[in-house]
Parts: C-alpha cells; structure tokens; sequence
C-alpha cells in the first residue's frame, strides 16, 4: 500500500487530463502584460479566467505604493502580528476598511480563505450552530470544520428552508450564526439577503456575508450586496477578499458588534501565521482609495458584464441566472468543458473550468471572468470565440438557424 | 429491529432510489460512496432529502462518520430518538 493509493481515482482523472494534453493546471502564463494579457510560449492570451474586478492589478497608483512600500519598510513581516508586532500599514488598511463600510471594527487577515476559518471557527464555539448555504464556497466549509460548532447547511438561497433549520435548532442552547455570500463564485448569482436578513431576525441568529466576489462590483459606492440590498445595518459580519477587486491578496471582517477586537487574541487564523507583506498591505490600501475614488470602474465593468452575458445567451449557452462579473456557461460533461476550455486556450482565450464537487448539482462549468479593464473589443473577441468552437463542437445551433428565429 | 429504524430505513432506500434516478440493490451494508458512486457534495444533497422527510438537521460530522447505509440509520435514529 503507497501512501497515495487513496486518491487513485483522481489521480486516474488527472492522468486523463495530462495524456489528453488537456490540464488546466498546467497552465503558467510566462509573461503577464496587463490585466487582461498575457503569453504563453509564443501565444497572446486574453484572459477571462481571473477574477480581476475592477482590473487595478497594473494600476500606475497602486503599484507605486506598493514599490514605495518595500523600499521603506522591505519585503516581509517575517512574522505575526500577534508574535511580531504589526506595522503601521496594517492598522491603517483596518482603519481605511472600518472607515469604507462605516463599521466599528475591522481586521485584515493573510488570505480570504483565512478570513473565514479565522472568523467562522472563532464566532461559533462548542455548544454554538453554524448554518452554512450549502454552494458555499470550500473555506467556509473548511472555517467551519476548524472550529468546534456543529455544522449544518440549507439549500441554496432558500430563506425558507434556513428557517425550518433555525426552528429545528430552537430551544437549543447556543448562538446561531448563519453564513452566505454575496455573489457566489460558480453560477455568479446573488444571495436573497432581504428575505435571510428577516428570517435571522426573527429567529435571533447572526448573519456573515462573504463578499469576496461582490466587494466593488455591487452596491451604491461598491461596499457589495449588502450595500446593494439595503440590508446592512442587519448583516452582523462582512468577510471579503483583497484578492479579487482589490487586485492584491489577504482577506478581512468587519462589524459593528462590540467585543469584535477579542478575535485578535482568540482566532488561531490570525494569531498563527504571518503578517501580509507592506507592499501587498499599501497596494491594497491605496486600491481600495481606487475602487472608492472611480466609480467609473464599476460602471464599466458592469457593461463589459452586461455584453458578455448577453453575447453567450444569444448564442444559446445556458448561463447562471444572472448576469454578474461571474459569468459561467454550463456545459453537457466534464469532457465538454475541458474540451471546450482547452480550444479556446488554443485559440488564444483563457477561462476556468470548474467541475464536482467544487460547483453545485453535479454540473461541469466553463467559467468566464469579466474585468472593467476590458475593451468592449476583448469581450467581442471572446463571444466570437465561444460562437465559432460552441458551434463546432455541436453545443449551439449554427448561426444560420440562429438567425433565422 | 425496532419499527422506527425499520421506518427510517425504508425512506432512506425510497430517497436514494429516486435521487439516484434508478434501480439499485440497497442494504444496511451498502457503502454509500463506494458501492453507489457519489461524491462528498452528493451526499450531504442527499441527506438534505431525508433531513426534510424526517424533519431533522444532521450536523456535517455526523454525516462524515456514515459510510453504509446501516450507518446513516443509526445516526438518524439516533437524531430522531433526542428531540
Ligand atoms: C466566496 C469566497 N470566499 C473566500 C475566497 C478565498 O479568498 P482568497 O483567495 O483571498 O483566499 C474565495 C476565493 O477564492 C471565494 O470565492
């Protein structure tokens, strides 16, 4: 018995993949040349596939604060804050979070996916319930696990069936802290929070928004879906990402509740790992100035979205059901979209394939992203693309048919 | 056998067979990854069919620890039994 034998059947998987010359692992862009570009070998690749918002990942501000960043203050922490001490940039970002959502408290964590363990694990403990949206995304489940609360889940975006759980759970003893995303990563749509925000109120549970895909995409001024629904006064805890929008990496919480800053000395995500780096930790300040600055970006990602998700629909792909900077294009097998995937890669395109159990109801997933920085041109591109190798893979009607409805 | 679990397991087939679309030999012994095929997600969906037949939450560990059908029985049993 190897050690690896257990995963014999993904490692079957993965070989497929590898001999089909098909794995979207394997994929390292060898030069990146903005937000939207990028080669490979001798290939110009547009990509489609990198969550990058609002497209600040080569904004000349954000990146001269972040060169600034490592010339005074150098390249790493070299520790916690916790052990080490934080530096001045940390306090700031926190102050300019607290000050963006107008909360009290906010805390920046190393990674979004450490946001969540390090919030979800320390808010409920032994006796305490937490509720997860069963699509919730893998570092929500795994927060959950780290911690010592018992897990349940309700069905996607289903407030009745979260109250039939609350109701299950009352009379125990315990908080119950319910947990839902703003725009979920795999299909792109959005929580009912208006209606989640009734029903935690009426059975007294806590709520968590994870923003991670909704922070400076929805929302007035960006703030997200929560900011969207007008429901913010009654969302007890945001999570989000600097990774996404924000064109950086590292996670964070805000909140309003008093005691929040216990979690510092309480939430072994925080305490046990080391600080972000001063330049990431100025290139997200100074983005986040950005997203709040230029709300131009919004408005242009929200067309770029708007003409992409129209662009598939037309064509006849079966999308999510509503048209946010997800945009994913739901394909008859995994071997569709890996197939699909891996022609437009060749046709110079790059996207995500996603399959189970990461997406919902078993489906395979050609997973778009769109950004503000793309040219109206770009999206054309892209739709082109997916027209000509839909076509000739027989997943839409030819055009001629098409046109004639 | 008592009349409970007799009860809870017939509505576990009866849940199965319909989320599995078709027909298969069920038993106690069953092994619900191995011997039907799903994967981690599948089956907390489809333990979330039986937590609405039978109006119980079963927490996420729980349903780690299940890996036959005779498994999944007793936690239920034993979820129904404490309200
Ligand atoms: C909903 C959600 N939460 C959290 C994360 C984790 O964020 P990070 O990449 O910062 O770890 C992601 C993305 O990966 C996500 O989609």
């Amino acid at each position: 018995m190897g050690l690896f034998d257990k995963f014999a059947p993904t490692a079957a998987l993965y070989n497929q993949l590898e001999n089909a010359g098909a794995n979207p692992f394997n994929v390292a862009f060898e030069q990146v040349l903005s937000p939207t570009e990028a080669r490979i070998g001798d290939r110009a690749i547009l990509l489609l596939g990198t969550n990058n918002y609002l497209g600040l990942t080569y904004d000349p501000a954000v990146m001269a604060k972040a060169i600034e960043a490592i010339e005074l203050f150098g390249t790493g922490t070299t520790g916690s804050r916790i052990a080490n001490g934080s530096y001045d940039g940390h306090i700031r970002l926190e102050r300019a979070l607290a000050g963006f959502y107008g909360r009290k408290h906010a805390m920046v964590f190393s990674t979004g996916y450490q946001a969540n363990a390090g919030v979800l694990s320390t808010l409920a403990g032994k006796n305490d319930h937490l509720i997860l949206d069963a699509d919730s995304h893998a570092s929500i489940y795994d927060g959950s696990h780290l911690g010592h609360a018992q897990v349940t889940r309700f069905r996607h975006n289903d407030p009745d069936d979260l109250a039939k759980r609350l109701r299950r759970l009352a009379g125990m003893p315990g908080d119950k802290v319910v947990v839902v995303e703003g725009i979920y990563s795999m299909l792109g749509d959005t929580a009912p929070l208006r209606e989640f925000v009734q029903v935690k109120k009426e059975w007294g549970a806590y709520l968590v928004v994870d923003e991670a895909h909704s922070l400076g995409v929805l929302g007035e001024t960006g703030r997200g879906l929560a900011e969207a629904q007008g429901v913010e006064a009654d969302v007890d805890f945001i999570v989000g990402t600097f990774s996404k929008s924000l064109g950086g990496v590292g996670g964070f919480c805000v909140s309003d509740l008093d005691g929040f800053d216990i979690l510092r000395v309480t939430s072994r995500p925080y305490m046990f790992t080391a600080s972000l780096p001063p330049s990431v930790v100025a290139a997200t300040t100074e983005a986040l100035h950005q997203l709040r600055t230029r709300p131009a970006l919004r408005r242009q990602l929200r067309d770029n979205t708007g003409r992409l998700y129209a662009g598939l629909a037309d064509l006849g792909f079966s999308l999510g059901p509503e048209p946010n900077p997800v945009v994913s294009a739901i394909m008859p097998s995994p071997e569709a979209a890996f197939t699909f995937w891996t022609r437009l890669l060749e046709a110079g395109l790059y996207t995500n394939v996603s399959l189970p159990p990461a997406t919902p109801k078993g489906m395979a997933l050609l997973r778009s992203s769109v950004s503000a920085a793309h040219t109206l041109e770009q999206i054309d591109h892209a739709v082109d693309l997916f027209a000509q190798i839909g076509r000739e893979m027989g997943l839409i009607a030819p055009a001629q048919v098409r046109a004639a409805q | 056998m008592d009349s409970i679990a007799g009860d809870i397991r017939s509505t576990i087939f009866d849940t199965l067979r319909t989320s599995l679309g078709k027909p298969v030999e069920l038993s106690d012994q069953t092994n619900i990854i191995n011997d039907l095929g799903l994967d981690s997600v599948a089956v907390m969906d489809f333990v979330m069919e039986i937590e609405d037949r039978l109006d119980i939450s079963v927490p996420l560990d729980r349903i780690a620890e299940v890996e036959t059908i005779g498994d999944l029985v007793a936690t239920v049993r034993d979820l129904k039994g404490g309200i």
